[in-house]
């Protein structure tokens, strides 16, 4: 009888701790990381962050950062698309309202678009922004 | 008196004559391409970024394998 019992906690312990793993197994792929090759790309200020919302190629073109950025970009535009409904915003706006963030975002040394046009590299202090940014 | 006479009505119409050479020129100046790029940011309101801004935060980071 009382062998039982232990056992019976025993399980019930194995298996509170399963749960929480299997909860944290879950809530992970939710913030997925970025792809290795668009990682790099990010990093080495070959892809930069736009204005408008999306991603841009700071240098040369090639095949392969062209992929990525129009991989990445339709996704973003789903995603801008379904937000700016539920929000009552156009597309172009909540695009615009995500590029303020995203910029906001990067990391020193990564590339993002400044408010005249051109490619800036993001330094340890704020980035430039449009007046419209919060 | 004869003289002076001459030099203000000469001065009037001079003064008269830079205010007709002026006109035209203001409307000129005007020209420029510029209302273009002023009607290009009237599409994006601040007041609408700056009602997005938090949820826009919010979407970057639940999608930070595109972000």
């Amino acid at each position: 009888m009382m062998t039982r019992t232990t056992q019976f906690a025993r399980n019930a312990a194995f298996a509170l701790v399963a749960g929480a793993t299997a909860l944290g197994g879950i809530a992970a792929p939710a913030y997925a990381q970025r792809d290795p090759a668009y990682a790099s790309a990010r990093a080495s200020g070959d892809i930069g962050e736009k204005m408008d919302g999306y991603l841009g190629i700071v240098g040369a073109e090639t095949p392969a950062l062209r992929r990525i950025v129009n991989d990445i970009n339709i996704k973003r535009r789903a995603v801008y698309s379904e937000k700016a409904q539920a929000a009552r915003a156009t597309l172009e706006e909540y695009a615009f309202a995500a590029g303020c963030q995203a910029i906001l975002k990067t990391e020193p040394g990564e590339k993002y678009q400044a408010p005249d046009g051109s490619w800036a590299t993001r330094g340890s202090g704020v980035p430039q922004r449009d007046a419209r940014c919060p | 008196m004869s003289p002076f006479k001459t030099t203000t009505k000469g001065a009037a119409a001079f003064a008269m004559l830079g205010t007709l050479a002026m006109l035209p020129g203001c409307i000129t100046v005007n020209a420029p391409e510029e209302p273009i790029v002023i009607e290009l940011n009237v599409n994006i309101r601040q007041e609408v970024i700056y009602r997005l801004a938090e949820d826009a935060g919010n979407t970057i980071d639940q999608n930070a394998d595109i972000f």
